[in-house]
């Protein structure tokens, strides 16, 4: 898939022959880590299959059911054949729905391995019932998402995106929908910090969390509803957002298909690189996660904004392109439309450097040419927001100008007490006032406005794209995993046995059966 | 103290210090700040009233916006005429005189004469790495070189969401002299139980008195950190340099230079 238009004049006089053989190289990438995940599975995927099965609940410790059912699977040494088989074997055996089968695992009542094996095909047939109910319910999900959106009134790109993270739930609820009144399109629900490295997803409502609020199905549906009701009067549909990223993407990607999220966080490198999961091990989850979004109709975020948090953010933009060209092969191969990939980027060099508004122009521009079509998402100054909010407004209001300028989809609203706290109430109303006025006074600036031949920005944006190019060579000749080790990304070195995660990692059994994934494969119009 | 830049003007009352918005002694503080109560003339009069209680003089509702659902949020201006006496104020800080990398280095090889071992970590839950990865890496922050850069400092950036179990565990491994901990997220104060938590197993394991530790972070005080039994904290803006003068000076005055094995490595 090439989405790049011959007829889009480049107004970076950016060279076509370039961008064509970055994504060729980006492909090949992608292929050498398909044929790797596809050999293989892990816990979270198994879970992710329990669930749509309908496995839901916890035990009395809070350890929920579809951890329980998938570790008696690697406790018997199983984990390469799948939960599939044996799941079913005993719904069909006992003549019980799934989820009364873990309970009964989980009271000791019952053992999958132990149990008569039935036939087949007759296996298969209850199988792929199941699993045809689960992908018509996300169907589901995602037409009435399109029917809500049909009767919404929109405005131009970007969408404003902001955050809540108060650590409990219902006061989320309360912060969402004071922030969808004062003009944001989407909410995000900013995560508990460490959630990413635990192996299960917290059960029921919660009201506790640091930095940000635990993603529970029954958080998604409390903010969803709230959003649902104040979008109701105000006449939009107000978008929901979550992070997929972590020890858990399938299983996440799972409950946001049956909660109508409408963005997720999915970025596997995300989590290899910043917190330190093992590659093998969520490049895999990344892999079933993203099918799952796709189908879903959930615009996926990648975090490669983040590599100028820690990499040098005038000298490292080449890595940040080079990281989109593959995570969008990546997500072509799990059937995820460009329209649905919010490649990240960001604006994070130091504000004191000469001309440095010039430079994030010109690579948010690049960015935008490379992925004309995508709903790019454009990420707010971070690292040297200090404590000076009156500065920091300053350094918000140059980036809704680039935003604005160069038409993101998604434009994540700074906030000028970042680095102090989360978010408050009024801190959210300021950045949306601000993004609202830059916004409409330069809405049509970047079709009025050329950027000089051969000037700063086209050089600038030329010599990243050539920078890119080199980068792709190197990591097509050598793996992405190579590339990890090395340091290429945000200047942080990781290595393919090393991490989180990795003892949850089982190559393909030649029984491993995976009905839920053909299904999958086949609603996204994906080869076997 | 002498004041600057008063030539010919009342130089203010430093036992008596008042705000100073455009006259001396003025008195004048800004404020924002949102309540939960529905935007209206009635929301201003209770921000204005909140001012007066709070013992403020003439406060100026300037701005008022509708936060929706209830809420509304205001600008204010008011006047103060409580005083502090500047003359009485001692702030602790941590002691190490300014000097050069260069200058640090020369210390460690005429005084310590190995490698001082350094960890930094951001324990916990925390996975915000900026702080620790200026003091820590290579490339430092605006110019200024990170730890890793130092001749005569190992440096161990062992990164983010490090349990303290773990990062014991490596100070006992490595032989650690000094430990740095940067503790970024504190909502609901989690940075200080995260960090006495250090203290105690440190303690436990008989190697508090054997190594340096220091905190680092937007909130975390030089006055925070010792009262949480810490030996030095570090705020927003530190440089590399700075800790690494204060560790060479402490390490050096405490005698803890001379050094025999954690423990493990030589049982």
């Amino acid at each position: 898939m090439n989405p790049t238009s011959s007829t889009v004049h480049s107004r970076l006089d950016l060279d076509p022959d370039t961008i064509a053989a970055c994504r060729a190289a980006a492909s090949d990438i992608a292929d050498d880590v398909d044929r790797f995940v596809r050999e293989r599975t892990t816990v979270a995927v198994e879970r992710t299959i329990t669930r749509f099965l309908g496995v839901d609940d916890a035990d009395e410790d809070g350890t929920p059911l579809p951890n329980r059912l998938v570790d008696t699977l690697v406790d018997a040494g199983r984990l390469g054949d799948g939960i599939t088989t044996p799941l079913v074997n005993a719904m069909r055996s006992l003549d019980r729905s799934a989820a009364d089968v873990a309970r009964a695992v989980t009271a000791g009542e019952v053992d999958l391995f132990t149990l008569p094996e039935l036939p087949a095909h007759d296996i298969r047939d209850t199988a792929e019932r199941l699993t045809n109910d689960a992908i018509a319910t996300i169907r589901q999900t995602r037409n009435t998402r399109a029917e809500r959106i049909a009767r919404s009134t929109t405005h131009p790109d970007p969408l404003l995106y902001v955050i809540v993270a108060t650590g409990n739930i219902y006061e989320d609820a309360v912060q969402a929908r004071t922030a969808a009144i004062q003009g944001a399109d989407i909410i995000a629900v900013i995560r508990s910090t460490g959630q990413s490295l635990i192996d299960y997803v917290p059960y029921g409502p919660t009201t506790e969390g640091f930095g940000g609020t635990y993603a529970t199905q029954a958080n998604f549906r409390i903010v969803r509803e709230a959003l649902d009701d104040v979008g109701e009067q105000l006449g939009r549909y107000i978008m929901l957002c979550n992070y997929c990223s972590g020890l858990c993407m399938p299983e996440i990607a799972a409950m946001g298909a049956l909660e109508r999220l409408d963005m997720m966080l999915n970025d596997a490198l995300y989590g290899v690189l910043f917190r330190d999961i093992n590659m093998q091990r969520t490049l895999i989850d990344q892999y079933f996660s993203r099918m799952i979004n796709g189908l879903a109709g959930v615009i996926l975020n990648t975090g490669e904004d983040n590599y100028l948090t820690t990499d040098d953010a005038v000298e490292a933009t080449h890595t940040v392109l080079t990281s989109q060209f593959i995570n969008e092969q990546l997500a072509f191969r799990c059937g995820v439309p460009p329209e649905q990939l919010g490649l990240g980027h960001a604006m994070e060099m130091d504000p004191t450097l000469e001309n440095g508004f010039l430079l994030e122009l010109a690579q948010a521009q690049l960015v935008r040419e490379v992925f004309p079509h995508h709903r790019l998402k454009y990420m707010p100054p971070t690292r040297y927001m200090t404590g000076n909010i009156l500065r920091g407004l300053a350094q918000d209001t140059l980036f809704n100008i680039i935003g604005a300028w160069t038409r993101q989809g998604v434009q994540l609203l700074g906030m000028h007490t970042e680095a102090m706290h989360t978010p408050h109430i009024a801190d959210r109303h300021i950045a949306l006032e601000n993004a609202q006025v830059v916004m409409n006074n330069l809405r049509d600036i970047g079709d009025e406005v050329v950027f000089r031949p051969g000037g700063l920005i086209q050089k600038r944006a030329q010599d990243t794209l050539a920078r890119t190019a080199e980068l792709l060579e190197d990591i097509r000749r050598d793996g992405l995993f190579d590339a990890l080790g090395r340091g290429t990304f945000a200047g942080v070195r990781r290595l393919p046995n090393a991490g989180r995660g990795l003892a949850g990692v089982a190559s393909r059994s030649p029984d491993y059966y995976n009905p839920l994934e053909t299904a999958l494969r086949r609603a996204l119009h994906l080869d076997g | 103290m002498t004041i600057h830049g008063r030539t010919g003007a009342t130089p203010p009352d430093l036992t008596s210090v008042r705000p100073y918005g455009d006259t001396l002694d003025d008195g004048i503080m800004q404020l924002s700040f949102s309540l939960p109560v529905p935007f209206g003339d009635e929301a201003r009069e209770a921000a204005r009233r909140l001012l007066l209680a709070m013992g403020l003089e003439d406060p100026q509702i300037y701005h008022a916006a509708d936060l929706g659902d209830g809420y509304t949020f205001v600008i204010v201006y008011a006047r103060t005429r409580a005083t502090i006496d500047f003359t009485s104020i001692e702030v602790a800080k941590v002691a190490a005189p300014q000097r050069s990398k260069k200058e640090i280095e020369a210390l460690v090889a005429e005084r310590v004469g190995r490698d001082i071992v350094v960890l930094g970590a951001c324990t916990g839950t925390d996975a915000h790495t900026v702080g620790i990865d200026a003091i820590m890496n290579m490339k430092g922050f605006d110019g200024d070189k990170g730890l890793e850069a130092y001749r005569g400092v190992a440096a161990w950036n062992l990164g983010a969401q490090v349990p303290n179990e773990e990062l014991v565990a490596r100070a006992i491994e490595l032989d650690a002299d000094v430990l740095l901990v940067s503790q970024i997220v504190t909502q609901k104060d989690v940075h200080k139980v995260n960090l006495t938590e250090l203290v105690e197993l440190l303690e436990a394991e008989g190697l508090r008195e054997r190594l340096l530790i220091a905190a680092g972070g937007p909130r975390i005080g030089h006055e925070l950190a010792l009262e949480l039994g810490f030996d030095a904290g570090f705020g927003p803006g530190t440089r590399a340099v700075q800790v690494a003068s204060w560790m060479v000076d402490e390490l050096i005055a405490r005698g803890l230079v001379e050094r025999t094995p954690h423990g493990r490595r030589s049982s």
